[in-house]
């Protein structure tokens, strides 16, 4: 019961981005061309972002504990 | 009018002919109220407010639309690039082999778009019936194999399909019943060709008596019939205006309208769509400067404009029109090819639904072809404009008279909404029309779609944007059986697709509710509830900057 919800709630989901996406007028072979590529730009968005962010993070913070630091020796 | 070559700056004198004699529209047009008290006050002093929307779409649904044709155009570049490789077969035109060294005749966008974008669609558009156009009809089924390349039709047929689409104002394109007798008697006596034009030996008593007719119901001097309403537009300007007149068109005028200013020779100048200091700000520069480089005034100053525009469902701002006309001296010349028998409280078009005098528009044009369901149109006026347009226009000339039964058609329609039939039902229909229309605009609104328009005009376009949302919601509906009419690009601007629904006097209230019920889960299904009341996108006050100062 629940699980055909859950399963209606994605088809809905599925029909409005082909719908305002427009690849609904597209067909079969270019819609699946079409959701490849975005699937694969989203992936590698995904991937890059597991690699990167953690490190950017770290990074950034170090920087800015640095600045503060130093402020914070001027001030005393 | 019928002297081309008289007083050069003066517009004509627009009061100089005498007053009609009250003898024989009086008659006739018991019921015409309205009309006939201004005409006696002579100036009445109220008019009807115009209560017009068009509302702004939300700024994602712009950007997504354009998103998508952005998608179309990309797979579009990709497949003619398949084309030109000769990996895909090429179903749309192309060039034979010994032409393709010369200019290429199908590169331009508009042959990019059909052969790209609305051929993926296309199977909602030019759907064949089997059926009179009245208030249900049915449809033929068809397939396309190769996604609307070709159709194939399946022989079954969709019976009793509810018609959203076609101009049949008053319900009066119908199939054969009792009333519609007298044309078969005509057919009977007359036949149906005519075989001459109306110069030559092609006036027959039906055509006179229907130009009476015309001349009684719209209460002007004379009228003169034409047997084809597109005709009527394109060949009649050209016979008005000619090289040295200007002519000032609303942008948003009917094809038959352009065509025929452009056949003229005239000087054309486009104001923006019933937007009054547009018109306004032509009129004086026209006035002003005169023709260019020569600096002479204008031989003539016609302006050009609708009465209900067919795509946005506006009503033409008459009352301001004829303000400036009257000031600027100009001619007006109005096509009221969708208002004529659908507005005002006898159906008499837009001139009674403002309470104006018919003597304040110089040119009256009309088509049979709406609201009396049948074919033609009509060119009607002072009788020296029409006695000029008799000898001058081409499609009196050159073009075969109407056809009999069409005629009878036209008279029995005509009767019948004038009440000279001796019953009340055409203004009945009148009234149904009105209040359908009303009625069908007002719960859309409160369902939250974006319509556009006046609220009195039963041409009542509903904005899709997305071109996928164009196909589904025209699949969906005719699905639940509702044939509804889908307007694409070269008709409306490329981000304003929309479904243009025409109420009709023969829909039941029965009917509108299950088109309303229906558009209501499609609003849900497609996300179409895009209104926010937001302001218009053509608002009232021009923008200031672009006026020069006043002396």
């Amino acid at each position: 019961m629940d699980f055909k919800r859950v399963k209606d709630y994605f088809s809905w989901l599925y029909y409005q981005y082909q719908i305002i996406s427009c690849c609904a007028v597209l067909e079969p072979w270019e819609q699946s061309m079409f959701n490849t590529i975005l699937l694969t730009i989203f992936a590698m968005v995904v991937y890059t972002a597991y690699v990167f962010i953690p490190i950017h993070i770290r990074l950034a913070w170090e920087f800015f504990s640095k600045i503060c630091g130093y402020h914070s020796t001027i001030s005393n | 009018m019928a002297n081309p070559g008289g007083d050069a700056v003066c517009n004509g004198n627009l009061h100089k002919h005498e007053k009609q004699s009250d003898g024989s529209p009086s008659g006739n047009c018991a019921k015409n109220g309205i009309v006939k008290e201004a005409q006696q006050n002579g100036r009445p002093h109220f008019y009807k407010p115009i209560v017009e929307s068009f509302e702004e779409a939300p700024l994602h649904v712009m950007v997504f639309t354009y998103l998508g044709y952005g998608l179309g155009t990309l797979f579009g570049y990709l497949r003619d690039f398949l084309r030109s490789c000769g990996i895909e077969k090429c179903n749309a035109a192309i060039e034979r082999e010994e032409q393709k060294d010369f200019v290429p005749l199908y590169q331009n966008f508009e042959n990019f778009y059909t052969r790209n974008l609305y051929m993926r669609i296309r199977d909602n558009w030019n759907r064949p019936i089997c059926s009179a156009p009245g208030s249900r009809f049915d449809v033929m089924e068809r397939v396309s194999d190769d996604y609307n390349w070709t159709f194939r039709f399946t022989g079954r047929i969709i019976k009793d399909v509810i018609n959203m689409g076609s101009y049949n104002f008053l319900g009066l394109a119908a199939s054969y019943d009792e009333s519609i007798r007298t044309v078969k008697d005509v057919l009977e006596e007359y036949g149906l060709g005519v075989a001459s034009t109306r110069h030559e030996m092609g006036s027959l008593d039906k055509h006179e008596e229907l130009e009476s007719l015309v001349a009684k119901f719209l209460n002007v001097e004379a009228a003169m019939v034409f047997g084809m309403g597109f005709a009527t537009n394109s060949m009649n300007i050209p016979a008005l205006v000619g090289k040295g007149c200007l002519i000032l068109s609303d942008e948003l005028n009917h094809a038959s309208l352009v065509l025929g200013a452009r056949l003229s020779g005239a000087t054309i100048r486009i104001f923006k769509h019933n937007n009054m200091q547009s018109l306004e700000k032509l009129l004086r520069d026209a006035v002003i400067y005169g023709q260019p480089r020569i600096r002479r005034a204008w031989k003539k100053i016609l302006i050009l404009v609708e009465g209900i525009y067919s795509m946005e469902g506006s009503i033409v701002d008459l009352p301001q029109i004829v303000a400036l006309k009257k000031k600027y001296k100009a001619y007006l010349y109005i096509d009221e090819a969708h208002s004529i028998g659908s507005v005002g409280p006898t159906g008499r078009g837009v001139i009674e639904f403002f309470g104006l005098d018919p003597r304040d528009v110089d040119v009256f044009m009309g088509t049979f072809t709406k609201s009396f369901g049948a074919a033609g149109g009509y060119i009607a006026g002072r009788k020296d404009l029409v006695d000029y347009l008799r000898v001058h226009s081409h499609s009196a000339v050159y073009a075969t008279s109407m056809s009999p039964p069409v005629a009878e058609q036209i008279i029995r329609s005509m009767k019948f909404i004038m009440g000279l039939d001796g019953t009340t039902q055409g203004l009945q229909r009148v009234r149904q029309l009105a209040k359908n229309t009303r009625y069908f605009r007002q719960r859309l609104n409160e369902m939250g779609f974006i319509i556009y328009g006046n609220e009195e005009s039963p041409v009542i376009p509903l904005l899709l944007y997305m071109p996928a949302k164009v196909a589904a919601f025209a699949r969906h509906l005719l699905n639940r059986k509702i044939g509804v009419v889908v307007v694409g690009f070269p008709a409306t601007p490329l981000a304003e697709a929309r479904a243009r629904f025409c109420v009709s006097a023969a829909h039941t209230r029965e009917m509108l509710d299950t088109v309303l019920e229906n558009l209501d889960e499609m609003g849900d299904l497609l996300q179409l509830k895009y209104s926010r009341h937001r302001k218009s996108t053509r608002p009232e006050l021009y923008d200031e900057t672009s006026f020069e100062l006043e002396d």
